[in-house]
């Protein structure tokens, strides 16, 4: 595999990536480790301990301007999220919207809980460059999108990360799911938040690229965590059933097919004020042509992206678009899209890749319990 | 002693009398990493050299394996289809895939001997 070829960009961690044996492969433009010890052993410690990610190729963005009023009005031009009225310290799973109602990337929006005038958001790393056009192309005047070039992400995530980073930084264990602060970890400001994308507690650190290294470091030895590469994030997100843009949603996929409406705030959904709204909102009313779903597979063999779903007459009714092993499953695991009427749990269903077909059910997306360590109600 | 000999698409096949076993390089098992799946042919299937004789799944993507010659399948081994993470651990030993009755043995000469499968690796790399 040509990672080390001239043209992929490196992270602040990749000299670190070489020197504890990472396989380097090439991923949305970067060279970054698929797998150090190996993939089912890197997802299973993340399930039962912590592992370190280096996630410094997403783009790390703000858009800045007077309030928070105002920069999350800007946001809310394209992401259907009810934003304007999230608390300060908070963070919100939303999309950026076409104007056909499809999803142009899924992203993760944080209010900081001391600045007011700036609203902080993640984008995948094949999708940054769209994003950052899209949303300057209706950014009102007086509200700035700054892409953060000069920071590294660093994802720890299992149910010992909080144990782990809380040596070095006791007020996390003050943060619950989906909120974030700034820190200092070991004398590095840091940005922290209590969030990611394998199901379980963890947390995504922002800091500055010069720093990187040092604070991987640091957490790496910790006697709980070890590092862990894409390939184990992508096994972990399966399990979860998070969507990978990309694969499972996409131009074409609406938020309500994707089985994402929840992110959808009620008040934008009175106010029809986002990008395809009238898709959206009939598909909310009338239901959606086709769904994401998960699948429930006999026998062993993985199915994987591009496989065929046929309903019990043989007729093709939808398409797997995320699949593989899952470790913590012990089997295959898979989501895609059926047709609305097939999407029902308990319906049964082949799944066709070339000769290959395997007997499955639909199913929860979600094959593993989540992690997450929730703000307890009145706290 | 056997004699091994080594295919492009990283087989083996150890030959004593007219019966070869198969499996996958050590090489190859590396580079799938974590394997999950086996498909070993059926006991009685024919098969002809090059051509595809099972699949062999790892956590990241699915690869065929090829026939390193033409014969009759005699044995399969039960091993990788129950535990496929044994190909990782013994590729070239307990992981092997199924044995072959060989029906033209003249078609090891279009195999790699040891030394000759090494160098073909160091040049793919």
């Amino acid at each position: 595999m040509a990672a080390d070829s001239e043209n992929l960009k490196k992270t602040p961690l990749f000299a670190l990536h070489e020197r504890l044996g990472a396989r380097m492969v090439p991923f949305a433009g970067y060279a970054m480790p698929v797998q150090y010890e190996g993939i089912i052993a890197e997802h299973q410690h993340t399930r039962e301990s912590a592992s370190l990610f280096d996630v410094s190729h997403m783009g790390q963005a703000s858009l800045v301007g007077p309030d928070w009023e105002t920069v999350a009005a800007a946001m809310e031009r394209l992401n259907p999220a009810a934003l304007k009225e999230l608390a300060p310290g908070r963070m919100r799973y939303g999309f950026l919207l076409n104007e056909e109602g499809g999803i142009i990337d899924d992203l993760m929006v944080t209010r900081p809980p001391h600045e007011d005038g700036r609203l902080m958001v993640v984008f995948n790393a094949a999708r940054k460059d769209v994003d950052a056009e899209a949303l300057r192309a209706v950014l009102p005047e007086g509200v700035e999108l700054l892409m953060h070039e000069d920071r590294a992400l660093l994802a720890l995530q299992g149910p010992k990360a909080e144990a782990a980073l809380a040596r070095h930084c006791p007020e996390v264990a003050d943060l619950y799911f989906m909120e974030a602060m700034p820190a200092k970890i070991a004398g590095i400001d840091v940005f922290l938040s209590r969030s990611g994308y394998t199901g379980e507690d963890g947390f995504e650190i922002s800091v500055p690229a010069e720093r990187a290294e040092e604070l991987a470091e640091l957490l790496l030895n910790e006697p709980e965590v070890k590092p862990a590469g894409l390939g184990a994030r992508d096994t972990l997100r399966l399990e979860a059933g998070l969507c990978l843009y990309g694969n499972d949603i996409d131009e074409t996929t609406s938020p309500v097919e994707a089985a994402l409406t929840w992110a959808i705030g009620k008040r934008r959904r009175e106010a029809g004020d986002f990008p395809g709204a009238a898709r959206i909102l009939k598909e909310l009313a009338e239901g959606p042509a086709r769904k994401r779903v998960g699948f429930a597979i006999q026998g062993r063999a993985p199915v994987r992206a591009g496989a065929e779903v046929l309903n019990e007459a043989g007729e093709v009714i939808g398409r797997i678009t995320s699949g593989g092993f899952g470790p913590t499953v012990g089997g295959p695991v898979a989501m895609g899209y059926v047709a609305a009427a097939c999407a029902e749990q308990g319906t049964p269903v082949t799944l066709r890749s070339g000769r290959r077909e395997a007997a499955a059910t639909v199913a929860s997306p979600t094959f593993t319990q989540p992690g997450y360590r929730r703000r307890p109600k009145g706290k | 002693m056997a004699d091994i000999y080594y295919t492009k698409e990283h087989e083996w096949i150890s030959v004593e009398g007219d019966i070869g076993t198969v499996g996958i390089t050590k090489h190859a098992a590396e580079q799938l990493g974590d394997i999950v799946f086996v498909e070993t042919p059926e006991v009685g299937t024919q098969v002809e050299q090059g051509g595809e004789s099972g699949v062999v799944e790892s956590v990241k993507a699915a690869s065929d394996v090829y026939a390193p010659v033409s014969g009759e399948v005699v044995e399969v081994n039960p091993v990788v289809s129950e535990d496929p993470g044994r190909v990782n651990e013994d590729p070239e030993g307990q992981g092997w895939f199924y044995k072959v009755k060989l029906s033209n043995p003249d078609e090891l000469k279009d195999l790699m001997d040891k030394a000759a499968y090494e160098a073909f690796v160091a040049s793919e790399a």
